[in-house]
This record gives C-alpha cells, sequence and structure tokens, in this order.
C-alpha cells in the first residue's frame, strides 16, 4: 500500500518536538512515551495491553511446558516410577488446561491479534480499549484462580471435564478449575468482541473488505467463532460447578441426566475451538509467506472466503468427538461427512501459501523458516485429523496417541509455529530492534526436528494401540516412548531459545528500520515501534493487500535476458 | 441510525408494543388450556418469538438500524438452532439402529 | 489515553456517529453471547424434555401460573418504562430519564420478589434439586432435572436481572448529571438493550416452564 498517504516522510514531523540535538534518542514512541508501572497496568493502548498479554503467555508457555517434560520423562520407562497414577492424571489435566486456555486460544489473538488489528487497518486503537484492558485483567483472574486450584491439588478430569467423573466422582479441585475457565471465556468473548467491532466501524477510508490483510480476515472469522461458541462452554462448566456442588443432577445418570449431553454442549464450543486456534496461524501464515515470498497471496478471495468456511463449517462437525460415547450412528455418520467438508478450506488454504512461495522471490528468514516448518507440520496435522474424523478408522485409534500426535501437529506444529513465526516477524515493529537472525533460524531448525521427534513416534505408538492418559506402557513400546522424549527435550530447547535472544536483543539488538523486511501492509509504513496513536494523519488506502510487483524475480530476470 | 440524529419513536407506538406482549401473555397462557394435542408446544413457541420479535423490532430499536445489526440480532437466533437441531438429531436417531454408536 | 472530548467522542473516533454505530454493534455482538449462554441451558431443557415429557409435564404443573404471568406482566411493563427511559434520553431529558429508570428499577425488584415467593414456596415443597428433593412424597425421579433445569434457568435469569438494576443505578447517577444529550446517549441505549434481551429471555421461559400439560386439568396453579 505504497500509495497510502505516507504518515511520516524523511523529515522530523513538526507537531513533535524538534530531537535534531539528541540523534542517538529514539522518537517518542508507545513504549517509551511514559515510564512506571501504572502507566502499563492501567494503559488503555491495545499496544501496551498486547505486551503485557505476551509477557503473561510466555509465562504460561512455561508452566505449561513443564508440566508437559514431566510427562515425558515419566514415559520414559516403562513402569510407573517418576509420577505415580493419581499425580500423572493431574499433570495431564493442568497441561491441558493450561495450554488450551491460557496459551493457545488467547496466543495469536490476544497478542499479535491486539497489537495488529487496529494498525494493519488504520485505526488509532480498538473500538473499545477500556474493554481490551478488562480482558486482560479477567484473563489474569483465570489464571490466578486456575493456579490456586494446582496449589490446592490439582484436577484430574483431563482438560475435557467429562462427566460424570468430574461432576460425581472426582476428588480434585474441578469447581475451582471450572470457574477458572468461565472466567477465561470472558476474556475472550470481550476480545473476540473488541475486534468484530474494530473491524466493522473503524477501517480507514478505502480499507474495503477485500483489501483487508488475510491477518484480520483470520481474527474476524475467529471473533465470530469466540462470540458464538464461548458462551456455550461457560454454561456448561457451570453446570458442572452446580452438579459438584449441590447436586442438582443435570449430567448424573441416576436422576435421568445424560452424560453425552455434556459431550455434546461441550465440543459444540471446544471443536471449533480447535479453530479458534488455528486460524489466526493461518493468517500469520498468509502475511508471513507473502512478505517473504515478495508476491502477491494466490486467490486472495477465496482465502478470505475458506477463512469464513471453516469458520462456519467448523460448528458442525463437534460430534466427531463422540463417535464411541453412545451417540447414534447415524449422528456419527452426519458429524462424519461434514468432518470431510471441513478439510476443504483447509487444503485449499495450504495449496494457495505453496502457490504464493511458487516462482516467488523467497527469502529465507527466521519467520519464514517458521511458516515452511508450519506447512509440512500442519499438512501432517490436517491429513491425519481425516483419518480420525473416518468413523471406522476413528473406533480403532480413538483416545490413543494417534489422536495426541494428530492435536499436537496441528495445535503445536501448526499454532505454536506460526505464533513464533509471527512474533519473530513484527518483533522489530513491536519492540524497534531486531533479533539474532541465525539464532532465529537456529531455533526454528530445532523446533522443526524436536517437534517431529517428539510426535511422529506417537502416531506409531497410537496405531499399535498405546492408550493415552496412563503412565505406564508395555515394555515393548518403549523405544518409541524414548525417541518421543528425546525429541521434546530438543523441542523445549527450541523454545527456550527464543525465550532468551528475544528479551536480549531489547537491549543489545540492532535498532530496526520501519520496514526492515520490505513488506507491503499499513503496520509497515508507521514507526518501529509505532507512536502511542499509531498514524499521525489517518491513512487512505488505495490499494489491495499485498500489492507486491506483479512477476517474481526470476520472471523479470527472464524478461531482461 | 445516526448518533446525531436519532430516531425517535412516538411514545403511541411503545404503548401499542406494550399492549401487543400484555395481549400475547394471556393468549399464550389461553392456548396451554385448550388441547391442541402436539400443537400446543409450537403454538406457544410461535407466540412467544412474535413477542420477541416485537420487542427486538421495536424497543430495541432493530427496526430503524442497520442491516448489519439485524444480521448480529438474527446470528444468535440462528446459531442456537444449530446447536439444537444438530445435538438433537442424536437424540431423535439412537432407536434407528439397535446398536449404539 | 483513551481521552474524551466536551460532546464525549472518544479520542479514537472520527465522529460521534462512528462511535454510536460501534456501542451498538458492540453490544448486539455481546447480545449473541447472551444468546448463546441461555441456549446452553434451553439446549439441555429441549432434550431431557423430549427424553421425559411426562417429568416435565409434572413438574410444571407444581408451578404457580398465576404468579409466572404476573411476573411477565410485570417485566413487560419495565420493559415499557426502559424503552420511554431511552426516549427521554433521545430528547436529552435528563430529568424523566431518571423517573423511568427508577420506575424500570421498580418493576425489576417487584419481579425478584415474587421470584423470591416462589423459590420459597418450592423449599417448603422439597422441590429443590439435591439431597432432600421429593416429588409427590418420592425421593428423587426425573421431576428432579425439571426442577434443577427450572432454578438454573430462572436463577440465571434474575441474577442478569440483579446485574440489570445495577446498571440502573449508574444510568440515574449519569442523569443527575445531566450527561445525556440528544446527541450523546448510547450509554443509557445500551443498557435498555440489556434489559430487553432480559425481557425476551423470559418471554420464552414463561411458556416453556409454567404452560405444560395444563390443558384437560380442573386443577390450574396451586
Amino acid at each position: 500500500m505504497s500509495s497510502t498517504v505516507a504518515p511520516h516522510a524523511a523529515a522530523p514531523r513538526p507537531d513533535l518536538p524538534a530531537t535534531d540535538g539528541h540523534a542517538v534518542e529514539p522518537r517518542e514512541n508507545y513504549l517509551n512515551v511514559d515510564y512506571g508501572w501504572k502507566s502499563w497496568l492501567l494503559s488503555t493502548d491495545h499496544k501496551r495491553i498486547a505486551v503485557m498479554y505476551l509477557i503473561t503467555i510466555m509465562f504460561m508457555i512455561l508452566v505449561g511446558g513443564s508440566f508437559a517434560i514431566l510427562l515425558r520423562l515419566e514415559l520414559a520407562t516403562p513402569a510407573g516410577d517418576l509420577l505415580q497414577s493419581e499425580t500423572y492424571n493431574k499433570i495431564f489435566t493442568m497441561h491441558g488446561v493450561v495450554m488450551v486456555f491460557f496459551f493457545l486460544i488467547p496466543g495469536i489473538p490476544a497478542v499479535l491479534g491486539n497489537f495488529l488489528v487496529p494498525i494493519m487497518i488504520g485505526a488509532k486503537d480498538l473500538a473499545f480499549p477500556k474493554i481490551n484492558l478488562l480482558s486482560y485483567y479477567i484473563f489474569l483472574a483465570g489464571i490466578t484462580l486456575t493456579l490456586i486450584a494446582v496449589a490446592m491439588g490439582g484436577v484430574d478430569t483431563g482438560w475435557t471435564f467429562y462427566t460424570p467423573y468430574s461432576s460425581t466422582y472426582a476428588n480434585s479441585q474441578v469447581a475451582l478449575a471450572a470457574i477458572a475457565v468461565f472466567v477465561t471465556g470472558f476474556s475472550s468473548i470481550l476480545t473476540g468482541l473488541n475486534f468484530i467491532v474494530t473491524v466493522h466501524k473503524m477501517r480507514a477510508p478505502g480499507m474495503t473488505w477485500f483489501r483487508l490483510p488475510l491477518f484480520i480476515w483470520a481474527q474476524y472469522a475467529t471473533s465470530l467463532i469466540i462470540m458464538l461458541g464461548t458462551p456455550v462452554i461457560a454454561i456448561t462448566v457451570a453446570l458442572v460447578g452446580l452438579e459438584r456442588l449441590f447436586h442438582i443432577g443435570i449430567f448424573d445418570p441416576t436422576y435421568g441426566g445424560d452424560p453425552v449431553l455434556f459431550q455434546h454442549m461441550f465440543w459444540f464450543y471446544s471443536h471449533p475451538a480447535v479453530y479458534i486456534m488455528i486460524l489466526p496461524a493461518m493468517g500469520v501464515m498468509s502475511e508471513l509467506v507473502t512478505a517473504f515470498s515478495k508476491k502477491r497471496v494466490f486467490g486472495y478471495h477465496i482465502m478470505a472466503f475458506s477463512t469464513l468456511a471453516i469458520a462456519v463449517i467448523g460448528f458442525f462437525v463437534w460430534g466427531h468427538h463422540l463417535f464411541v460415547s453412545g451417540q447414534s450412528t447415524y449422528a456419527g455418520v452426519m458429524f462424519s461427512v461434514i468432518t470431510m467438508l471441513v478439510a476443504v478450506p483447509s487444503a485449499i488454504k495450504v495449496f494457495n501459501w505453496v502457490s504464493t512461495m511458487y516462482r516467488g522471490d523467497v527469502w529465507l528468514t527466521t519467520p519464514m523458516c517458521f511458516a515452511i516448518a508450519f506447512l509440512g507440520l500442519f499438512t501432517v496435522g490436517g491429513l491425519t485429523g481425516i483419518f480420525l474424523g473416518a468413523m471406522g478408522f476413528d473406533i480403532h485409534v480413538h483416545d490413543t496417541y494417534f489422536v495426541v500426535a494428530h492435536f499436537h501437529y496441528v495445535m503445536v506444529g501448526g499454532m505454536v509455529t506460526a505464533f513464533f513465526g509471527g512474533i519473530h516477524f513484527w518483533w522489530p515493529k513491536m519492540f524497534g530492534r531486531m533479533y539474532p537472525e541465525n539464532m532465529g533460524r537456529i531455533s526454528a531448525a530445532i523446533i522443526f526436528i524436536g517437534f517431529n521427534l517428539t510426535f511422529f513416534p506417537q502416531f506409531i505408538l497410537g496405531y499399535m494401540g498405546m492408550p493415552r492418559r496412563y503412565h505406564f506402557y508395555p515394555e515393548e513400546w518403549q523405544v518409541l516412548n524414548v525417541l518421543s522424549t528425546a525429541g521434546a527435550t530438543l523441542l523445549g530447547t527450541g523454545y527456550l531459545l527464543p525465550m532468551i535472544y528475544l528479551p536480549w536483543s531489547l537491549k543489545f539488538g540492532k535498532v530496526a528500520s520501519k520496514n526492515p523486511w520490505g513488506a507491503k501492509g499499513l503496520e509497515w509504513q508507521i514507526d518501529s515501534p509505532p507512536t502511542t496513536f499509531n498514524f499521525d494523519k489517518v491513512p487512505i488506502v488505495t490499494e489491495e493487500a499485498y500489492a507486491y510487483p506483479e512477476g517474481s524475480r526470476h520472471q523479470r530476470e527472464a524478461e531482461v535476458v | 441510525m445516526s448518533g446525531n440524529q436519532p430516531h425517535i419513536a412516538p411514545i403511541k407506538l411503545y404503548l401499542g408494543v406494550f399492549a401487543t406482549l400484555i395481549a400475547g401473555t394471556w393468549l399464550t397462557y389461553w392456548v396451554a388450556l385448550q388441547d391442541f394435542g402436539w400443537l400446543n408446544t409450537p403454538l406457544a413457541l410461535l407466540i412467544a418469538v412474535v413477542k420477541a420479535t416485537v420487542v427486538v423490532l421495536y424497543f430495541m430499536h432493530v427496526r430503524w438500524q442497520s442491516k448489519m445489526t439485524m444480521v448480529f440480532a438474527a446470528a444468535g437466533f440462528v446459531w442456537l438452532l444449530i446447536l439444537f437441531a444438530f445435538t438433537l438429531q442424536d437424540y431423535f436417531t439412537r432407536s434407528w439402529l439397535p446398536i449404539y454408536g | 489515553m483513551s481521552s474524551v472530548d466536551a460532546t464525549g467522542l472518544a479520542h479514537h473516533f472520527e465522529d460521534l456517529e462512528q462511535q454510536h454505530e460501534s456501542a451498538t454493534l458492540g453490544m448486539w455482538a455481546f447480545l449473541i453471547t447472551e444468546i448463546m449462554f441461555f441456549g446452553g441451558l434451553f439446549g439441555a431443557y429441549v432434550v431431557y424434555r423430549t427424553m421425559y415429557p411426562e417429568a416435565w409435564e409434572n413438574g410444571s404443573k407444581e408451578l404457580d401460573v398465576f404468579l409466572g404471568a404476573l411476573n411477565t406482566t410485570v417485566l413487560i411493563g419495565s420493559s415499557l418504562t426502559m424503552a420511554l427511559a431511552v426516549r427521554s434520553a433521545q430528547h436529552g431529558k435528563n430529568r424523566q430519564v431518571i423517573g423511568f429508570t427508577f420506575l424500570t428499577m421498580v418493576l425489576g425488584f417487584v419481579f425478584l420478589g415474587v421470584k423470591i415467593v416462589e423459590y420459597h414456596a418450592k423449599w417448603e415443597h422439597h422441590l429443590i434439586p439435591g439431597p432432600h428433593f421429593m416429588f409427590e412424597g418420592h425421593l428423587g425421579g426425573h421431576e428432579e432435572l425439571f426442577f434443577a433445569l427450572y432454578f438454573v434457568m430462572t436463577g440465571t435469569h434474575a441474577f442478569h436481572m440483579i446485574i440489570g438494576a445495577g446498571l440502573m443505578i449508574w444510568v440515574i447517577l449519569k442523569a443527575a448529571r445531566n450527561e445525556y444529550t440528544p446527541q450523546h446517549h448510547s450509554h443509557v441505549e445500551m443498557i435498555g438493550l440489556y434489559w430487553h434481551f432480559v425481557d425476551i429471555v423470559w418471554i420464552f421461559l414463561f411458556p416453556l416452564l409454567y404452560l405444560l400439560g395444563r390443558h384437560g386439568h380442573a386443577s390450574i396453579g396451586h
């Protein structure tokens, strides 16, 4: 969008104090505009809130990651030696709860979305800045409740809280964890609401719907799912809490209650919730692939519509989690067939990213390395999803490590990889510093190798019948389990590296220019880091997204020859 | 409707809406006392939907607002139907086959 | 940050129209979540009613139709006064806003008072789900599910009304400071939308909870 009214020429702006005498001092931006705890904790600036989310979510990754390390350590040997069964149940539950509700779901929307949605559409802030701050504090409250639940002994139901175990039999802090999930749900509802209204009402002049970056489409579709799904899980876990506290019998078979109804209501949200996790990642992918192929995205419109299609179709497939739960066979077939449909828009996206890279000017920076890793891992995760959506096959591998491997390929291989790619891509914009490029590439490579080593053996284990959620297993499965644990160690190292060199770069990294990648998009036309109100003048958009010059480098060279 | 020139409905209209809602309440009570067989519940729901629509259109001003607001207002109810329909397709078909999925 | 100028325009909006439209759209988005929130309960209601139609009729007959109908009327009345409060705000008549909002609040409390009377009667008849639940002298039974849903649904509804009453106080305080003008009154309008939504929920709850199996029986109400 180079033809937008350029907000900053090279000359210093007249409305700011001249900085000639202090050339080293960066100009005023959202980070240095004021200092002190209060200016952060009470800030309604979407960028500061994004940074607070980033710090909080990084902390939660460490918490959830340490649980994962404990699980893999236990599984290094066939005997249950490190953890006893009860502790193991609690650890995998807390790993799931922390990772799903406090990292995967809020990860990209709350951090990158908060930071970028207003900037990418040319707005000064989200539509409701105070509600944005409120959503952060509700998120903190949810975390606090979860950590209290952990401190008081933890939960052992699995992150899915299946009844009647959770409502009647479990002797752990289910009610507290349910309240924590309920509270956290409000946080994501408020973020989603904010994004929807912002995209509808705050777009800069000329920023039509079909000029929106695909990242915005992804955030919008995600927000729709959040608005329509999250309240249902809220009322569902509230019912579980009431059942536990007052024994009202809603999911208790002794009173005629149906535990399968819980599963219907739970998955009505929680299946679309996997699209809450992956759609923003797909949005990040579209930005990375275009920026580092220097090409327009292949099939912009179909990319936008497939985003919406995933969001909508995602609401019709939840029953594929209930194939062995006593759901009717007819319903199972229906859900199985519709599950096949949701693969279509996802596949379109993968094809289009690859087509975008094809004959593009591919630049293998760290974010692009993460993007390519995403392509591979998400494809494996998505294809095994089709296996699992097929009812017959699912009955064979239901509740085995095949399922565990599948959703880790989609969630970790997809969402987390895109999250790290996005963080690296926009790091210069967020903090005005470059991260060490080679360290970045190394960590991307370690993550890719470590990830496959961790989770590919689990496909085989699951196919051979190793059930999930047990802390011991027959000895013949030890080799694959040791491979998986070794991979997890490597993977953990890969994730730790950025957590060290990114903060390091805040002080020692090279100062970043406005547009270190030569990328298109409104966010690359403003300062790094941006000023508090992002734009000095409302930008006027005259071009579609990703308006890179026609023809790739190779074509241009060919023309010269 | 814009922030500067809000559409202000006459008081008479509001009173009319109120009267309609009260009449609807009595009608729904009367319907409940009659034996319409399986139609009792659909009739009660029909009256409730009409009453709710009147509230949405007039008390909540949707009638004078942008199409987008109408879409939003409708979306919630449509999604509710998805939840009901796809949950019930399980419960209604459990006895179709002598085996359970 | 988030500074607001004299006309009530926040810094990040271009004009009051954009700000008002954003507020309206945001409120409707919020109401969608409320619809889905209650929707989960209605979903459970539908499933269990199709499973246990007789228990549902038996349970429904224990509810007091007169009090239910009275409450419906009270709530519709409060919706009217709320609509009039918003209308007064559109004219910038802050005194009227206070009056109508206060009336709305009073009607809301009448509703909650009647609800307490009803809940108390259920307590006396051992109809509160839990260990002491008894139906026609028997322990448990599927009627317990009906009453579980009755209490959760009406309780959630009543909770929303209590929040609404709290918001009314906020409206009254703002109106007392003459803050509503014909240009700037989104605040009271949004709270109005919320209150009407609570009314709509009750419009569905009344026939679905109170009016089942009423035909062909001599005893109506209690």
